[in-house]
């Protein structure tokens, strides 16, 4: 039984990597559409000017918008008959055309076909990607993530799970190809070089500490993932918009660099948070198992390393002449430690946490 | 540019009209070169001519300042933060004293020539050493000096007014105005832009705003409990410094291996080792007894791919607390018995052989239990039996124990554990015989034999092979030196005792931690203005949000004010709707994403430079907000 479960939940997940790569293609096609679309764009539309330059595009509309400013609108209160609303003299319908086709356009787009394809087989595979991770559980019996081949594929899923949630908010179909990506690698490596059969749990992990901790960490990894896209979009959009970077077409299709650094931010911020409750229940933990809350340990070590640069990203994001590309630089390598942390500290560190299985 | 990184560069250069918005007096106070405080100030810079370019010489007082002032800037936290990362990384790459004292060993007979060089840095005691004790010690003087005047300042800002309402709201987020019409075309008294306004303010107060009414308007203010909450949280962080640093001392950590039907007095005399805090006294141990009545353990016995893995470790303990009350545990791993103010642990077990050395006489020389070390998952353990008296010479033996014994298979006769349980338990002893150096006053180990001085008569290099004893049986020493049984095999537990009273402050301090961050990450502090003026026929509403700090949903707070103030006023809630909406957006979560509501009219749709800060449009840092 136990032997079947984990073998449909390896079928599983080598499915969902197969649905994750039409998903993926899709994506990068979506992009590459982009690029057509941009150039399009700019070539037909008559008054915005060339190039990656918001600032031209905003000032073009400026005039429009300050004489709407006396607009509003009139309700007209008649207590006897129906109440009538009027004239919503809103900023500048004008200025709406010149803006959607600067670079950072921030009106939602008609995702293309492709979009909505890889977006279909994103959801379709995360599915089968859940039930791979639940017939892990279900096969050993526990929560599955308990060692690193589980943690992989457990901490992928979740990934997954909050860049879909996190776009039901905002518009992130332009992270999907990076999602996809970096799924697609750290499942391959989770299950080619990380595989371990079911086994019971060592004694120290049996605690409910395991539930919470492990999973509030693969929690704060996801979020941290999403903001390290952004991060890098951010990056790119930077150099653009500084006219150092011409490649790139589709680029104009994201929002501009300062409304990604603001997402990013914020995706941070809530990976932050769940850290911060890692980092705490984690001392929480060791003390129950190991009779001290804190020992430096290599995987406290770098736990506590990763808090730090993502504090520091916090105050970078907060000092003057740090804003912008050089804040996101942390975000970056905030997450490079978070993979650091996984892939190398859990494997080749000696420490307390050997819990990788291998 | 309307999109720079420096955001002094593109400061709105129509700054005056501005003044009354960003009425700063209430704000929270955060170093000079926080991206939302005035520039900085030069050290020479007293306030007054910043035009002076000839800086008046400081003297002592001012370079203190000027310094003061760098270590407190934000700049300098974010040195330090990122230094604080950069040292921690040692630690991690070599076997620390405090947690891997035998790795550093090892790491020394690995790298005779580096470890001398790396010891001096003192990287095998990284988070003692001096250059890491530095960073963060910096670190935190910076954060006290930062904390202590924002707290000054956060309590007389608890104690001021909202700001007087800017003269042009249209410039700020989620800025609407609605004109109000009665039918006839008069305005009635409901209508009148004093009992609008006042309508509004109680509104405001119900959603937790602080007020102030100014002529027709109405200013409010909402979340100090933003700045609380950064104040508690980097508060906090000091408190669990501190309660680390100096509550670490007041403990205790003792490690003792008790065999089962063995007691252990918690007396100092009875611990294998013990560490104590600088502050400890012995009057803190309180003497209280724990006996280890069976210790149990469970091992994978089905799963082919995990045979004898551990599954379960019980300790059964009686214990007797001083005023002699008795009472039987269960001491788990994570499941550590609270007793007499200190925690007991199990961290570890293992075999011990009851061994008896019977002299040719038939005197008994030696009689003991003796813990064996485990040295591998099977529990192949390693132990010394030291027998100084009793024999016509003194001897010693090294020993193996094997649970499960089974040959190598390369007929050598060498043994190996196949599995951690006692399926077939055998014991092997090397034996030495001349001087066990016992006689030299040097403290040795119990679990090593110096056998440097002594004869090995029987094991690998001896005429005689090793000495092999299932429980139960006896063999004969060489050269009838007399005989040794095995008795009996039974389990020991390792038991750590640990008191720390500072843990519950540290607990306490990270909570807070915790709550201080959520507070100040996600309580919005913000501006509102309703504005009423008269128009013919009616009144004009406005209404405007200024952010402090991140604040996403402002536009659609700004928004929902004024639909249920409207509401309040007698407009039907679908003619609210349509009068406050944004244009194309209809305030659907998905379909505005990307749109700024906060930009209102002030700033087109496709304008994303609404960030105000770098933006030529917008004035204050209104508008730069999304929905989430
Ligand atoms: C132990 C070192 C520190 C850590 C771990 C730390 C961590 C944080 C975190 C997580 C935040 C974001 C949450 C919030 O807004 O409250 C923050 C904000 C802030 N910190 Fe620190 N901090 C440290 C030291 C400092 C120091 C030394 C200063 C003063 C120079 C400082 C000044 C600030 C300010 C002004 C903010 C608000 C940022 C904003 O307005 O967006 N921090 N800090």
């Amino acid at each position: 039984m136990t032997e079947d479960l984990a073998n449909f939940s390896l079928v599983a997940v080598y499915s969902a990597m197969a649905i994750y790569t039409i998903s993926f293609v899709a994506f990068a096609l979506d992009l590459a559409k982009r690029s057509g679309d941009a150039q399009q764009e700019s070539a037909s539309s008559a008054t915005a000017t060339a190039g990656p330059d918001a600032g031209s595009v905003g000032g073009a509309a400026r005039g429009s918008a300050r004489a709407a400013v006396s607009g509003g609108s009139t309700i007209v209160l008649d207590r006897e008959a129906a109440t009538t609303v009027s004239g919503v003299g809103r900023g500048g319908g004008g200025a709406g055309a010149v803006g959607t086709s600067g670079p950072g356009s921030t009106r939602r787009r008609r995702g293309s076909s492709f979009e909505r394809v890889a977006t279909a087989m994103m959801v379709l595979g995360l599915l089968v990607h859940v039930s791979s991770v639940v017939t892990r559980g279900l096969a050993a019996d526990r929560v599955p993530w308990a060692n690193m081949f589980e943690f992989s594929l457990t901490g992928t899923a979740i990934i997954v799970a909050v860049y879909l949630v996190a776009g039901r908010f905002v518009d992130l179909s332009f992270l999907g190809a990076y999602v996809m990506g970096l799924n697609l690698v750290l499942l391959a490596i989770g299950s080619v070089n990380y595989y371990v059969e079911v086994v019971p749990l060592q004694p120290a992990l049996q605690s409910a500490w395991l539930v919470i901790h492990v999973l509030v960490a693969i929690l704060g990894t996801g979020f941290f993932a999403i903001a390290a896209g952004l991060s890098i979009a951010q990056l790119i959009q930077t150099k653009r918009e500084q006219a150092r970077l011409s490649g790139l077409r589709f680029m104009d299709t994201l929002p501009a660099a300062d409304r990604l650094e603001d997402l990013a931010y914020r995706v941070a911020l809530v990976g932050f948070v769940l850290w911060t409750f890692t980092l705490i229940a984690g001392a929480v933990w060791a003390e129950r198992a190991w009779g001290r809350y804190w020992g430096w340990d290599t995987k406290e070590v770098w736990t506590f390393i990763i808090w730090v640069l993502y504090a520091g990203y916090i105050h970078a994001r907060a000092t003057r002449g740090w804003r912008g590309a050089r804040s996101s630089w942390l975000s970056i390598i905030g997450f490079a430690a978070v993979l650091f942390n996984f892939g190398v500290v859990n494997v080749f560190f000696k420490g307390l946490h050997a819990y990788s299985g291998l | 540019m309307a999109r720079s990184s420096d955001p002094a560069s593109s400061r709105p250069a129509d700054a005056a009209d501005l003044q009354d918005v960003t009425d700063v007096s209430s704000d929270p106070l955060r170093p000079s070169d926080h991206y939302d405080s005035a520039p900085a100030r030069t050290p020479g810079d007293q306030g007054a001519g910043s035009a002076d370019v000839v800086q008046p010489r400081l003297g002592l007082v001012g370079y203190l300042r000027f310094f003061w002032r760098q270590l407190t800037s934000m700049k300098t936290a974010l040195f330090l933060l990122m230094l604080l990362a950069v040292a921690a990384i040692p630690g991690s790459l070599v076997p620390q004293r405090t947690s891997d004292p035998n790795g550093v060993v090892q790491y020394r007979a690995e790298h005779p020539d580096l470890f001398p060089v790396l010891d001096k840095l003192g990287v095998f005691d990284t988070y003692s050493s001096p250059w890491f004790s530095a960073v963060y010690l910096l670190l935190f003087i910076s954060l006290i000096g930062c904390i202590v005047p924002r707290t000054k300042h956060h309590f007389e800002a608890l104690r001021s007014k909202p700001p007087k309402t800017p003269a042009r709201l249209s410039r700020l987020a989620g800025y609407r105005s609605v004109t109000l019409q009665t039918a006839g075309g008069a305005a009635d008294a409901a209508l009148a832009p004093a009992s609008v306004v006042e309508q509004a303010r109680a509104q405001l107060r119900r959603a937790g705003y602080r007020t102030q009414v100014f002529g027709d308007s109405v200013s409010a203010e909402r979340g100090y409990l933003r700045e609380t909450g950064n104040l508690v949280f980097h508060t906090a962080l000091v408190g669990v410094l501190l309660t680390v640093g100096i509550g670490g001392g007041f403990g205790y950590t003792g490690q003792r291996v008790v065999v089962e039907g063995q007691t252990f007095t918690n007396a100092l005399v009875s611990y294998d080792s013990f560490n104590p805090g600088r502050w400890f006294s012995d009057s803190q141990l309180s003497p209280y007894n724990i006996t280890l009545d069976e210790f149990t353990t469970t091992y994978e016995e089905s799963n082919a791919d995990a045979l004898g893995q551990p599954l379960d470790y019980t300790a059964d303990v009686t214990t007797t607390t001083q005023s002699g009350d008795t009472s039987e545990h269960e001491i788990k791993v994570n499941s550590p018995l609270s007793i007499g103010g200190s925690n007991v642990y199990l961290l570890g077990n293992g075999y011990a052989v009851d061994v008896t050395v019977t002299a040719p006489d038939g005197s008994v020389a030696f009689r003991d239990t003796i813990p064996f070390l485990p040295q591998d998952a099977n529990l192949t353990s390693q132990g010394v039996v030291k027998v100084p008296d009793g024999l016509s010479d003194q001897i010693g033996m090294i020993g193996f124990f094997y649970p499960s014994a089974v040959e190598t298979g390369d007929g050598s006769g060498i043994l190996a554990s196949s599995y951690p349980d006692l399926l077939n338990p055998v014991l092997s002893l090397n034996v030495y015989q001349g001087d066990l150096g016992l006689d030299a006053g040097v403290p040795q180990s119990v679990y090593s034999l110096d056998t440097d001085g002594m004869t090995e008569i029987a094991g690998a290099a001896a005429d005689q092979s090793a000495l092999q004893l299932s429980p139960g049986t006896t063999a004969d020493l060489p050269d009838g030196l007399g005989t040794v049984t095995l008795s009996d095999v039974k389990r020991f537990a390792s038991l750590d005792v640990h008191h720390d009273p500072s843990q519950l402050w540290v607990l306490l301090f990270a909570g807070l931690v915790f709550a201080g961050l959520l507070t100040a990450l996600f309580v919005p502090r913000r501006r509102v203005w309703v504005k009423a003026s008269t128009t013919d026929g009616g009144v004009r509403l406005e209404y405007a949000g200024l952010a402090r700090g991140e604040d996403p949903t402002l536009a659609r707070a700004v928004r929902d004010i004024a639909r249920t103030h409207l509401a309040g006023l007698g407009v039907p809630a679908d003619a609210a709707r349509a009068a406050t909406s944004d244009d194309d957006t209809g305030g659907d979560a998905r379909g505005d994403a990307g749109d700024d509501p906060g930009a209102g009219p002030a700033s087109p749709p496709g304008s994303t430079s609404n960030d105000p800060a770098r933006s030529t449009e917008a004035p204050s840092r209104a508008g730069r907000r999304m929905r989430p």
